[in-house]
């Protein structure tokens, strides 16, 4: 760049190395150039130094180990899996219980932060401070302490199978788990599974038409009832009709351990519980911020238009306070699928002590089951992070 | 009946306010009875906590057992908590495996990081400068005093546990992740295609994985990576994860504040004729980080705590250290106890650090936010 000005005519394009490093385009291409010699000499020294390790071991790389006998037990499955079964099964019987403990936990961390973030912006000074004290309590401590001591406090406080905690004789509670009826489907149950379909169905196409018959002539339809009722009332209805399609088979107590029924282990109990709780302080806070992000005037202004206070909160403050809050609520949406990794901290088979654990140490595979390992986790965060701004992106308002 | 006085105007005395309208009676009144709601919460909340206090402080405080020589022993003093355990342990629970003779030298440490970190909290300590020294030197005195060599006794990492290894933990952690995470963020936000894809690529990945997964990969998979026959300090592969892991997430901090500085004060910069690195270092940047102060100090907080997972790889945190030693046959089933203490630990530490953030988000809050 010149500095002085020159009244000798244009300047004389000369070309020389040094220019090379003065222009700021060229300097960029060399830069990068450089970078990505760079990254790629790394990139080949690693990839070298690999095989050599392979060859000198003696070790194939390959995924054929999956097909392999596991011989391995699995105390909570979603699908059958036995000792003999494949690793390859193994791993997809972790990923399951990893997407069952995230999901469950996800649902009842939102339901809890959710009430919590509303408790911490209560008038009533009492309940104010408590949530305030839980909540900084609960956040302040490493989420695998709270896993193990939720854990340790199941195993050490629930009586034994013998002395179980038994509600109605169809509920029992004990240190080897919660136990309840097993719904037995009979082959009339399609029915009632498509009753609740149709409901589905027809209540989501009754409330695009109420709206558009709002905009048009300004009537209101039962929209809330007339969904309650296809939602649930059908189905209902349906089971009735057809019989009571369903038998429960009730756990029974037997010598040593409570038999039959459907088992939640005090594993996926106490993961499950911990997680949600931890998360819950993250998510009570990102709740009241959201709330308190919302101008005053806001809401003075839709009550001095006339609207009632409820519709004001679903209609005014909600929205607006959603756009806050959605953004971090994602992250922690994916900060429980991640943390449900600590799973192998109490014996929970989630991917990371299925395939990564037992599946490595016995076949000694350690760079396959990781790339196996890491490249869910990769596809679990990216998927919900993309679903999560899908959402966001469709929910933020415009603006001008 | 009295005869009503009259004032001239302006001449009545001030009357005191109705009762239930100042002081601690309005406070009780608007917090606590407001409306019907309030009260049946009030009450509903009062009833929750006798319920939940009583028999938390007798467990904690009245019924508990301070000294002890096994859990037996705990059961005929008193049916509380059994703190005689934590009582017995406390040596190795703050120090691992370090030998004992040279403990000294993990005190003198601790101290040397308080005195170090002082003038870094502290502006208005006097003659910071000169401390700021100590400071700089710190990192390399630690590991002298802690590893040993040039006059004094090798310890090797293995012996590290318990508190200290979570501060040795910590603490590398953070010095290391600020500087990188700083630099891939400017490389995210950076003009050039090849590096901004490669700080893209490198945070999303770390940002996309359990740390766990990263920390199987230090303990079973990185040596694969080395040429062959070398091997490579299990703590130290520890510490590169935990601070590359941490480095990704304050990288998404600091974006998130350079994201908030105006491009008129990078137009500014180079209008002045500051070079990239300067306009970075002198203009943007100290706006960028002290926006961004809440979010780091988040991070420090979650790599302080993310620190117990090293159990998981076999290292001897303190949780290490306790469930080790749960299976000690005297002082079976105390796990409660022990990670309560845990617990506690972190909570005094990582509260002590989000205060810190707080005051200092206040005190750099020079009024220009909206």
């Amino acid at each position: 760049m010149a500095t002085t000005l020159d009244h000798s005519g244009p300047p004389k394009s000369s070309f020389s190395l040094g220019k090379l490093w003065t222009d700021k385009k060229s300097r960029g291409v060399i830069v990068q150039i450089v970078a990505m010699a760079i990254f790629c000499a790394i990139l080949f020294y690693l990839a070298s130094n690999v095989v050599e390790n392979f060859q000198k071991l003696g070790k194939p790389f390959g995924f054929d180990f999956l097909q392999q006998e596991s011989n391995y037990d699995i105390n909570q499955t979603l699908i059958d899996y036995n000792s003999q079964s494949s690793h390859g099964r193994a791993a997809v019987v972790g990923v399951l219980n990893t997407l069952l403990v995230a999901f469950c936990g996800i649902i009842l961390a939102t339901i809890l932060g959710f009430i919590l973030g509303v408790l911490r912006l209560s008038p009533n000074w009492l309940v104010n401070k408590i949530s305030y004290c839980y909540i900084e309590f609960i956040r302040n401590v490493p989420v695998l302490v709270h896993i193990l001591l939720v854990h340790g406090v199941l195993v050490h406080s629930l009586p034994h199978p013998k002395q179980a905690i038994n509600v109605a004789d169809s509920f029992y509670l004990s240190n080897r788990g919660f136990y309840m009826p097993q719904p037995l489907f009979q082959p009339l149950f399609w029915l009632v599974v498509a009753a609740f379909v149709f409901g589905l169905i027809y209540a989501f196409w009754y409330k695009r038409r109420a709206r558009i018959k709002q905009a048009a002539t300004g009537e209101q339809s039962p929209v809330f009832w007339v969904m309650l009722a296809s939602i649930i009332g059908l189905p209902i209805l349906a089971y009735i009709v057809t019989g009571f399609p369903i038998e429960w088979q009730a756990p029974e107590q037997g010598k040593f351990n409570l038999k039959g029924g459907m088992a939640i282990k005090p594993e996926f109990m106490a993961l499950w519980l911990a997680l949600s709780l931890y998360t819950a302080a993250f998510i009570a806070e990102i709740v009241r911020a959201g709330i308190v992000a919302v101008n005053k005037g806001q809401s003075e202004a839709a009550l001095a238009l006339g609207l009632p206070r409820k519709r004001t909160m679903n209609l005014v403050v909600i929205p607006q306070a959603l756009r806050v809050i959605i953004p971090p609520l994602t992250s922690q949406y994916l900060n429980i699928t991640k943390n449900s990794s600590l799973a192998i901290a109490i014996g929970y088979m989630d991917i990371v002590a299925t395939i990564g654990g037992i599946s490595l140490n016995q076949t000694g595979r350690e760079m396959e089951c990781m790339i196996i390992v890491l490249s869910l986790y990769l596809f679990f965060s990216l998927t919900i992070s993309m679903i999560m701004n899908w959402y966001n992106k469709r929910i933020a308002l415009v603006e001008r | 009946m009295d005869t009503v006085r009259k004032y001239a105007p302006g001449e009545h005395p001030d009357l005191k306010p109705p009762i239930g309208q100042t002081g601690w009676l309005l406070w009780l009144r608007k917090n606590f009875f407001s409306s019907t709601f309030n009260v049946v919460l009030t009450f509903a909340t009062l009833y929750f906590l006798y319920l939940i206090i009583p028999p938390m402080v007798n467990w904690l405080f009245i019924d508990s057992v301070f000294v002890a020589d096994s859990r037996v022993h705990c059961r005929e003093l008193g049916s509380g908590a059994c703190w005689g355990f934590i009582d017995k342990r406390l040596g190795q629970f703050t120090y691992g495996f370090y030998p004992v003779e040279e403990r000294w030298r993990v005190n003198l440490t601790f101290l040397l990081f308080v005195l170090a970190t002082l003038p870094v909290l502290w502006d208005k300590m006097p003659k910071r400068r000169s401390w700021l020294w100590l400071s700089l030197a710190f990192p390399f005195l630690a590991a002298w005093l802690l590893l040993g060599g040039f006059g004094l006794k090798e310890v090797s990492t293995d012996q590290f546990g318990g508190f200290m290894l979570t501060m040795v933990i910590g603490v590398t952690g953070i010095v290391f992740s600020l500087p990188l995470g700083i630099l891939l963020a400017l490389g995210r936000q950076s003009n050039l295609h090849f590096i901004r894809w490669l700080c893209t690529g490198f945070i999303e990945f770390f940002r996309g994985v359990p740390l766990i997964t990263l920390l199987f990969v230090a303990s079973t998979m990185l040596n694969y990576f080395l040429p062959p026959g070398t091997t490579f300090d299990l703590l130290l592969r520890v510490l590169l994860m935990v601070s590359l892991f941490s480095a990704a997430y304050l990288a998404e901090v600091v974006r998130g504040g350079l994201q908030a500085i105006p491009k008129g004060q990078h137009e500014a910069a180079d209008a002045m004729g500051l070079k990239y690195w300067a306009s970075m270092r002198l203009v943007v940047l100290p706006q960028a980080l002290k926006i961004s102060i809440p979010g780091i100090v988040n991070t420090f907080i979650g790599l302080f705590k993310d620190s117990t997972l090293v159990i998981i790889i076999g290292l001897l945190d303190p949780l290490g250290i306790g469930r080790a030693s749960l299976s000690d046959a005297k002082w079976q089933g105390l796990s409660t106890e022990v990670y309560v203490f845990i617990a506690l630990f972190f909570f005094v530490c990582c509260f002590s650090m989000s205060r810190y953030s707080i005051y200092l988000e206040n005190k750099l809050h020079t009024g220009h936010r909206n």
